[in-house]
């Protein structure tokens, strides 16, 4: 177990290595001169160049390289071109709001994936069980621009029961969690459909019909422990999908996390923020697949790690 | 008293002789404006920096002009000139001096008084390299300014402090637009000891001696502007906070306007709306239409052939047809057919320009030696609606047999082709250029049509250099006298005819500003166009539901 984290661990951080390299050279390739984007059209050519000076942009690729790794090393991100603020600063105060939204967005994609993927189970071959898997695919290929929109619409804008974008109370959670969690519970619902199915073929749910036992107490203290826990065990793999997600809804509903941060920071060339955040969501998913891989043995002792 | 009165009388008579000084006029304050109460605007974006010395947006321009001030500014709502921090000012006959009387007790939000010392070291501040500041280069009149950029000097030695409350500028040339460059934001008066407390970080720690003051930014959410109760300014602001909320899609800023939860979408009303907005003559009827000093024009580069002849160039200004471009962007802006906006002095009203004549442009190209036509380029910034505006117009130059294939690219590329003299035959300008920094016709010419921007990295993406054209701009804007404003504004008048003469632009159209408020608020329509600041005059404008 020691040995198989120390090797993960090393793994990992070989991974996020290898992704600030190839966005860092994505960004150099990049055809836009962040000088020029700084500097403005009124600015003279000395301008520009004391600027370039001044950022270090005049340094080949491996020096810039080097310099952006040995203060990454000391937890400094270097300052938007744009904003002049630390990066680091920008993100941490965006952190909480993005993992507050992924948070109910866990919640909604099982409330609702697992309900769907359990009764679509329970009522295999049926109508309802094929309306659910219907929805549960227009769930994962709605595009999540038109989903919030539509949400907002709907239950903001027609019938006000939510406030129309923006942050601050529980109120302001529920309709992004669940653009973002739509799409998880539409894989959710099948996952979860397929699993109970699994289980519910299993010899000791036969025993257990045989013994007599309620429909309910079968499904809900037999069947549904075994058939969920692969199924949470995902979670940890989700992590990577919200992050692209949050890109998208953050903007959408004026959510004020890291997604909306990265999307302006594309928008406007403002490279130390792409680098910022294109590292602390490869730091996430590291994270969460680490955790998922861990976590796992626990759940299904037949998985062992080595 | 008495000697006091008859020595200003006297400056005043010498001055008028001179006709070179200026005592500043107070404004009129709006009678019917209502003191107090709060707004909310609306914004997509975060707000970058707050610091004058580096903000650049039109998202925090005007913000930043409501924190700060500088020597000069504009009356509301319009174009001319005045003295603000500056009580008077006067300048020298040759034009090279400017000496500005500071106006006494103007505090900083932080309770110091703003003295010349203030002045200088802004000055310094944003000329120096380590700054980082976008708009130095509007200093280059100053003298030193050079030793400044180079990193040869720390302070700029044609500022002097004469006293207090007493300032002096020595420029190397006589420059007409000094009086615009103080008013810019670049060279609004900021405070040493909080410049120096903050560092970096002074853009997110604005003091300044503006009508407002900074109360909270939560980063990513809000700002909150509060009113500065010692503003020098007696009467204003009208409002007592403002709350910029950040991180709003236009579309969503919209919808609460239309439920009043907010009173200015600050992005303006999105594309896909605006039809469904001015169709509805309740939310019309709170939409306030104005000019901006913008013009959209193809650039056609005469150092390339076939666009080194002028009958080609002239050729393609008639083949436009500008009214159905303008359809493309649901009419949001005025056909053009000269360089200068019409907001913008020195805008000539009774100039023609070329007609839409296709018969006359196809006669031109024979003329030309092309009775055929050619194939050429028209590159193109690739966010909407400008590939759709270059679809337009590559129809209209087919129909004179012009075959032009769009080069669609991201912005930087398109202005990277531009600056190459070997890079692009025709660009169309929108998403790019150009929006004039201060009111003043020159702001059309050195970068974008004269010698001085044609170099590689350069905006005068024509390649024109016209020398002849060079020396008259350079004779206007040697006109400093104010007095003499209108005499030299038709020089340039004259100097943008000769420009259409030589067609290295086709221009096409000139956007129109449209700003939606909510039904309470108040002030003059001029004050939500506001050709300086966008989106609202914050000091002036006022809400009509409080006591």
């Amino acid at each position: 177990m020691i040995a198989y984290l120390g090797r993960r661990l090393i793994q990992s951080a070989l991974i996020l290595l290898g992704v600030s390299l190839i966005t860092f050279a994505l960004l150099y390739l990049l055809p836009a001169d962040p000088v020029r984007q700084i500097a403005g059209r009124s600015a003279t050519p000395q301008t520009v160049e004391n600027i370039r000076q001044q950022l270090g942009l005049d340094q080949p690729f491996i020096v810039q390289y080097w310099h952006y790794l040995t203060r990454l090393v000391s937890g400094d991100l270097g300052r938007s071109y744009i904003q002049r603020s630390e990066v680091t600063e920008l993100i941490v105060s965006r952190l909480p709001a993005s993992q507050l939204l992924m948070l109910g967005a866990i919640l909604c994609e099982l409330l609702i994936g697992l309900t769907m993927g359990l009764v679509a189970a329970v009522k295999r071959g049926t109508a309802t069980d094929q309306t659910l898997m219907v929805a549960s695919f227009v769930g994962v290929s709605a595009p999540q621009f038109v989903v919030g929109l539509l949400l907002l619409y709907v239950f903001a804008v027609r019938l006000g029961w939510f406030p129309i974008g923006g942050y601050g109370t529980w109120r302001h959670l529920v309709l992004p969690s669940l653009t973002m969690g739509i799409l998880g519970a539409g894989w959710y619902a099948r996952m979860m459909r397929s699993s109970m199915i699994d289980v519910l073929r299993q010899d000791y749910m036969r025993t257990a019909r045989a013994k007599g036992l309620a429909r309910g107490a079968i499904l809900f203290r037999h069947a549904l422990p075994n058939a969920i826990l692969p199924v949470i065990a995902m979670i940890g793999i989700d992590i990577g999908i919200f992050m692209g997600g949050i890109v998208v809804v953050e903007s959408v509903f004026g959510w004020p996390g890291i997604g909306q941060l990265a999307w302006q920071a594309i928008q406007r060339v403002d490279i130390p923020i792409i680098m910022g955040v294109t590292l602390v969501s490869a730091f996430a998913i590291v994270l969460g697949n680490l955790l998922a891989d861990i976590i796992a043995p626990f759940i299904d002792p037949r998985i062992k790690l080595r | 008293m008495k000697k006091f009165l008859a020595s200003t009388v006297a400056a005043s008579a010498l001055a008028l002789m001179l006709g070179m000084t200026s005592v500043r006029a107070e404004d009129t304050i709006d009678p019917n404006a209502k003191q107090g109460g709060a707004i909310t605007i609306t914004y997509k974006d975060d707000v970058a920096t707050l610091d004058p010395a580096i903000g650049y947006d039109w998202q925090n321009w005007s913000m930043i002009k409501s924190l700060f001030d500088g020597l000069m500014d504009y009356e509301p709502g319009t174009t001319n000139l005045k003295p603000d921090l500056a009580e008077s000012y006067e300048i020298s006959p040759d034009g090279k001096t400017f000496t500005f009387k500071l106006r006494h007790g103007v505090k900083f939000h932080n309770g110091r008084e703003m003295t010349a010392d203030d002045v200088k070291y802004s000055l310094d501040r944003v000329t120096n390299p380590k700054t980082q500041s976008p708009g130095a280069g509007f200093f280059g009149s100053i003298k030193g300014y050079d030793d400044v950029a180079a990193g040869k000097a720390e302070t700029l030695s044609g500022v002097t402090v004469v006293d207090p409350y007493t300032v002096k500028f020595e420029l190397t040339r006589p420059d007409a637009t000094f009086l615009h460059v103080m008013a810019i934001n670049f060279s609004h008066i900021v405070p040493k000891e909080e410049v120096e407390k903050y560092g970096a970080d002074f853009g997110k720690h604005p003091v300044g001696t503006g009508a407002f003051k900074l109360a909270e930014w939560t980063l990513g959410q809000r700002i909150v502007f509060e009113r500065n109760a010692d503003y020098w300014h007696k009467g204003l602001p009208h409002l007592d906070k403002i709350t910029f909320e950040i991180g709003q899609e236009p579309i969503v800023a919209l919808l609460r306007l239309q439920k009043g939860e907010i009173d200015v979408p600050g992005d303006g009303i999105p594309p896909a709306k605006f039809q469904e907005v001015m169709a509805d003559p309740e939310q019309k009827a709170r939409v306030v239409e104005g000019g901006q000093l913008h013009t959209g024009y193809i650039t056609m580069n005469t150092t390339m052939a076939p666009f080194d002849n002028v009958k080609v160039r002239q050729a393609v200004n008639m083949a436009l047809n500008k009214a159905r471009i303008i359809q493309i962007i649901n009419g949001r802006a005025v056909p053009a057919n000269q360089p200068l906006p019409p907001s913008m002095p020195g805008y000539d009203k009774e100039y023609k320009g070329y007609p839409y004549d296709v018969a006359k442009a196809k006669a031109l190209l024979a003329e030309a030696g092309h009775p055929d036509g050619f194939e050429t380029q028209l590159f193109v910034m690739n966010t909407d609606p400008n590939p759709r505006i270059a679809q337009a117009i590559q129809q209209d130059l087919a129909a004179i047999g012009i075959k032009a294939s769009i080069q669609s690219l991201a912005q930087a590329n398109v202005i990277a082709a531009g600056g190459d003299k070997a890079g692009a035959p025709m660009i169309w300008s929108g998403g790019m250029a150009w929006i004039a920094d201060f009111p003043d016709p020159s702001n059309f010419y050195g970068p974008i049509l004269g010698c001085a921007g044609a170099v590689p990295g350069g905006w005068n993406w024509s390649w024109y250099c016209n020398k002849d054209l060079d020396a008259k701009a350079a004779e206007a804007d040697s006109i400093v006298d104010p007095a003499k404003a209108g005499e030299r504004d038709k020089m340039w008048s004259a100097i943008y005819e000769k420009v259409m003469e030589d067609a290295p632009w086709a221009p096409v159209f000139n956007e129109q500003r449209f700003t939606m408020k909510s039904a309470r608020m108040g002030g003059a329509d001029n004050l939500y166009v506001d050709p300086v600041h966008i989106p609202i005059n914050y000091d002036n404008v006022y809400v009509k539901d409080v006591q």
